[in-house]
């Protein structure tokens, strides 16, 4: 195919973010938000094509598009295989329910949070596509750029302590990734992936450059123990800041795992497993505790996310068939439930204004719908079977039972924790009864609201029920990774 | 039909939800209709398999497959499962239509109702999957409709806190079934039913090392599965949700906690009979946790005072029994026992709901009594329900209990033979709190000081109705099928859903071990009706001189305590232990915070270094000429 069809996709909403901003209109919000509305949805909708177009029984990369940017040294190199494309549509799918939301909820410099969040869609859809380290490392810092504005400008009280936060935690990583790119092209003398493939890192490089990758993608996934910039940045950043926070920008972290630490770094992968394990349960049990704990709904949410990552990268390091397949389930379904719950908790945040989960209660009685809705999203986010939630933690359980039972079973209990704080937040501000009079006086969610939960809703659950369009689309391509990477590690044994 | 089955009741509960607003009735009569035709259909089901053999797998669409880990969605009709959807389908349609009267002044009775039915989905999406991912579907989902019917009534904390327990206990189990499932997958490569009983055999030798301990694969799978069923069925130490599920409408707990979703344990235990024949020490785990929940249930059921807490145990005690029945390897008499409870647990609970009702509102069995006049039909029906649980001769209990207790002597070994024993004294056990039950509510003097006698009255027909079918079922059903479930010859009916790998023979048992239980049974009531009645007073001396042994069962064995002080609380300072010294003690401390202070202060020194003075640049400029010379004429 000759029509740069990546290209297009990745500069589509960057181009609509340029109509608004020529447009004049200071004051009117809506035309804005119409442009931009139009422009994602569009985007979204060549995306759906994509992944029509996408030949799934072959594991290659596919719309390749190769050109050179700085003479032999960088190329601009897109492609999306299996795994790619779900991330794309997750992307291009959420972006216009950010938009929505700021109908309600961004109340000053609606033009440029929507420029924001468009050019931040650019930079999102450029990561995923990216078959060129160099390619992928802008994209990939790019975003950093306008998400620290939407928090520094749009956030909080806190805004300003929690966008540097935000800002040094992911520095600190990216930097030592730049250094081991550059590291990379002086060993092979390339940055295409594809290229690096084929080559082969000499063992005795890749347990440093593996090291310098975790040190970026920990940050962002986020693992704990460099978890605590999200919780600072959930509460501070509006809510559209949110939902795209959680559900695209910590997937990158997944994606990096899967697309250049296992396949480039075969053999450091394996050896540093156990770390990871480690790490991992530590997130899944220390933050599902924490979240018990919090009286602020944001960074409840915020710490279940962390927990939930941490299914996540289990499951990518168990390097069978279910653990991988489970947790690139668990990254497109906590996609939907955490944009759905953050979401709902920017429903009452625009009424009361208040995060505090003390102020709440008795939500049923005033807000019927907004409750059903928040009780869903609940109980996908404990992972009840029947919703997406329960496939994606099941598949990634049940490959790491094959390769520890110890780490396992304790993800296994943190399941149980799951189920105490998503269930005594939602009796907090849903059931009981409530002292704060403001309540009574608060509306239903309005058509917009219910138009985005619905729709999160109605997905979660149909994934629940039937995921073998998303199980189908990377089939082939986990097959080929695992190949490869058990190829990798006997060739290198010999 | 077996497609309508199964989904007449999820649209029941859609439609009921959603189309609450179309006209005032139209949920309750959507839901109740759906679910009885689905009532209908289960019993002609389970008619043609009895009769005509017409068994089968209906494959709906495949739900996941990832490797070698398939799961369809299934419909899996085989006798175990038609016996199953009997017994939910009969009990859910019953409980509707009861609930229609039950729930008559709710503003919220649409959600009921909806709820309702989507329990009945879920229960059978459980009862005919023909893999283990489908039956955790149905066993969480189960669990889910249980959470939210036990905290129906939202505004009161305690039923908010009771629905939380319910769910987070059962999680404990679900974390065994789910463990188990893994084991199974990871050894069998396989989800689905009838391939990991097929391959079961082959590893009954297999060992492997699970945390240093060299296990056997079988009773591992076993042991896992088995906690799972423990959560669902409230065995003991994983009991404590049921009595304060009883914090939820009445209907509720006759559906969920003594009929249907509580029986779950049983029918996992049954289902997976081909997998525990091949573990003795699963088996005898089995038999001994089913031992210890029925005397345990029973004793605290002796002293408690709500009437439904009573009833609580009373299922908790009852599960006991169908459980040492299945450990001792009769399954399929602990499927029969499971199949009559239904009927007269259903019916005692729906007549303490009748009861409740009479008394607006009033649970304590304290504050009833002498209303025997007053409320004759739910008086009889309580009677009925009370002789059947007892095991009165000829009613249904007594066929199903003491086939229990005969069968654990038949098994021929000393655990055999302990059960057969605890089983006829918890039968004694069950016998006095039964009348006192019943004698406490209906006779005597009458005890109410909130509502005069003559308020109190009669249910309407609506809630009379289900009460007076589940009587004839809990006259009957044990004498009826008792040839079917539990005839001459084990695998007539169950074929190959139930698997014996050692079938106990039925011999001639003598006859004062016959005679034992319902001799014990018969005595019982007399006593109960002096001690409760006649002379109270010789209790409450008896309770005066032994208080710590009254406190212990009044306080359920301090269980619950225990369990809050040693996980609830533990947990919540674990939590914020964490989150403030870990996260922000340590952490955030020494991680971006500590960085940026020491950036400040190298900053502020280094910036105090530009002083602005020439003489302090010529004075560091001569410095380091003065260190290069040295270090070059040193060279």
């Amino acid at each position: 195919m000759n029509f740069p069809i990546l290209s297009t996709l990745i500069f589509l909403p960057l181009i609509s973010s340029l109509f608004i901003f020529l447009s004049k209109s200071k004051t009117n919000n809506f035309g804005v938000i119409s442009i931009s509305l139009f422009g994602s949805i569009a985007t979204f909708f060549l995306s759906l094509f994509l992944w029509y177009s996408l030949d799934t029984s072959i594991p290659d990369f596919q719309f390749v598009e190769d050109q050179s940017w700085i003479n032999n040294f960088i190329k601009f190199k897109l492609g999306i295989d299996g795994i790619s494309i779900l991330f794309i549509v997750l992307t291009t799918f959420i972006t216009p329910i950010c938009i929505v939301s700021c109908i309600n909820s961004v109340r000053i410099r609606v033009k440029e949070f929507l420029i924001a969040i468009l050019i931040l869609e650019t930079f999102m859809i450029g990561v995923f596509c990216s078959l060129d380290l160099v390619i992928f490392y802008l994209f990939f810092e790019a975003g950093l750029i306008p998400m620290f504005l939407i928090i520094g400008v749009w956030g909080g009280p806190r805004r300003v302590y929690s966008a540097f936060k935000f800002f040094l935690f992911t520095l600190l990583g990216s930097v030592l990734m730049l250094v081991a790119i550059i590291v990379i092209y002086w060993i092979t003398g390339t940055t295409d992936i594809t290229q690096i493939y084929e080559i082969k890192i000499p063992k005795e490089y890749q347990n440093l450059l593996w090291l310098a990758f975790l040190s970026s993608f920990a940050v962002k996934m986020p693992m704990w123990p460099v978890h605590t910039w999200l919780p600072d940045a959930h509460v501070e950043a509006p809510t559209a800041g949110s939902v795209i926070l959680a559900a695209i920008l910590l997937k990158m972290a997944g994606y990096g795992f899967l697309r250049f630490s296992i396949p480039m770094f075969p053999n450091a992968s394996e050896f540093f497993t156990p770390l990871i394990y480690t790490l991992s349960i530590i997130a899944i049990i220390y933050t599902s505790l924490v979240a018990l704990m919090q009286d602020d709904m944001k960074k409840l949410i915020a710490y279940s996310s962390v927990a939930h990552m941490g299914y996540v990268t289990l499951g990518i390091f168990t390097l069978t068939k279910q653990g991988i397949e489970g947790s690139i389930y668990q990254m497109i379904s906590h996609g939907l439930i955490s944009a759905a719950l953050f979401l709902c908790v920017g429903v009452v945040y625009d009424r009361l204004h208040s995060r505090m989960i003390s102020n709440y209660g008795g939500l049923v009685n005033y807000l019927p719908k907004y409750s059903f809705l928040f009780l869903v999203f609940a109980l996908a986010a404990l992972g009840l079977p029947g919703t997406s939630g329960f496939l994606g933690e099941f598949l990634v359980l049940t490959g790491t039972f094959q390769k520890s039972y110890l780490a396992a079973m304790l993800a296994t209990f943190g399941v149980v924790l799951g189920a105490a704080y998503m269930l005594w937040l939602t009796k907090r501000v849903i059931f009981g009864s409530t002292n704060n009079s403001e309540i009574k006086k608060i509306n239903d969610v309005n058509k917009s609201e219910l138009i985005m939960l619905t729709v999160l809703a109605f997905f979660i659950i149909f994934f629940g029920f039937y995921p073998m369009p998303l199980m189908e689309t990377f089939d082939i391509s986990i097959n080929s990774l695992i190949d490869n990477y058990q190829n990798d590690l006997n060739a290198n044994q010999l | 039909m077996e497609y309508a089955i199964i989904f007449l009741p999820l649209i029941g509960s859609l439609l009921g939800y959603f189309g609450k607003s179309l006209t005032k009735y139209f949920s309750e009569i959507t839901t109740s209709l759906f679910v009885t035709i689905s009532a209908i259909m289960s019993i002609i089901v389970f008619w043609n398999g009895f009769q005509n053999n017409i068994y089968g797998n209906y494959k709906i669409f495949e739900w996941i497959s990832s490797g070698g880990f398939i799961a369809n969605w299934s419909i899996n009709i085989d006798p175990l499962s038609s016996v199953m959807l009997v017994v939910v389908t009969f009990v859910s349609a019953l409980v509707h239509i009861y609930s229609i009267g039950y729930m008559s002044h709710d503003p919220h009775k649409p959600r009921f109702m909806s709820y309702l039915s989507l329990f009945t989905f879920s229960m059978l999406a459980l009862v005919v999957s023909d893999n283990f991912l489908q039956l955790f579907f149905g066993w969480e989902g189960v669990g889910l409709c249980s959470y939210l019917l036990i905290g129906f009534w939202y505004k009161k904390e305690s039923a908010n806190n009771a629905a939380i327990k319910a769910f987070i206990v059962n999680r404990i189990g679900d974390f065994g079934l789910a463990i188990g499932i893994f084991l199974i997958f990871f050894f069998f490569g396989t989800i689905n039913f009838e391939e990991t009983f097929n391959i079961a055999s082959q590893y009954s030798e297999k060992t492997l090392v699970f945390f240093g301990i060299e296990a056997n694969l079988i009773t591992l799978i076993c042991l896992f599965l088995f906690i799972g069923a423990m959560g669902k069925s409230a065995q003991f130490l994983l009991h404590t949700w049921l009595p304060d599920a009883m914090e939820g409408p009445t209907p509720v707990s006759a559906l969920i906690h003594a009929a249907t979703m509580v029986t779950a344990g049983v029918f996992l235990v049954v289902r997976c009979s081909p997998i525990f024949e091949y573990s003795q020490v699963a088996l005898n785990l089995v038999t001994i946790i089913g031992m210890i929940t029925a005397i345990f249930a029973a004793s605290v059921a002796l002293v408690q005072n709500d009437i439904k807490k009573i009833v609580a145990y009373s299922t908790c005690s009852q599960l006991g029994y169908m459980f040492f029945a299945a450990g001792v390897g009769a399954y399929h008499v602990a499927m029969f026992h499971l199949f009559t409870h239904a009927f007269f647990k259903a019916l005692l609970f729906l007549g303490a709901g009748s009861v409740i009702h009479a008394f607006k509102d009033e649970q304590d069995i304290r504050n009833m009594g002498g209303v025997r006049k007053k409320l004759p039909y739910t008086y009889t029906f309580m009677l009925i329900g009370t002789l059947a649980l007892t095991g009165f001769p000829f009613l249904s209990g007594f066929y199903s209990k003491d086939a229990i207790i005969e069968f654990a002597y038949l098994k021929n070994s000393s655990l055999g033979n302990y059960a057969a024993s605890i089983g006829i004294f918890t039968a004694f056990l069950t016998s006095i709190y039964s009348w006192r039950l019943f004698f406490k509510t209906f006779h005597g003097p009458y005890n109410n000081k909130k509502i005069s006698i003559d308020e109190t009255h009669e249910s309407p027909l609506v809630m009379l109705l289900p009460l007076m079918l589940l009587s004839i079922g809990a006259i009957f059903s044990g004498y009826f099928f008792k040839n079917i479930f539990i005839g001459s010859s084990n695998n007539d009916f169950w074929q190959l859903s139930i698997f014996f790998l050692n079938e106990i023979k039925y011999e001639a048992i003598p006859l004062w071990f016959l005679l034992t239980t319902p001799i014990l049974v018969l005595i019982a009531i007399p006593t109960s009706f002096y001690l409760y009645i006649i002379n109270p007073k010789t209790l409450e001396d008896f309770k005066n001189t032994n208080i710590p042994l009254y406190n212990f069962l009044l306080n359920k064995w301090y269980i619950d305590e225990l369990y809050e002080k040693v996980f609830v609380v533990t947990a919540k300072k674990i939590g914020s232990f964490f989150w403030k010294k870990g996260d922000i003690g340590i952490i955030d401390k020494f991680g971006p915070d500590g960085i940026s202070k020491l950036v400040k202060i190298i900053s502020n020194k280094t910036g105090r270094l530009q002083t602005g003075f020439i003489y302090d640049y010529a004075f560091v400029m001569l410095l380091g000429l003065s260190v290069l010379l040295t270090y070059l004429i040193l060279k």
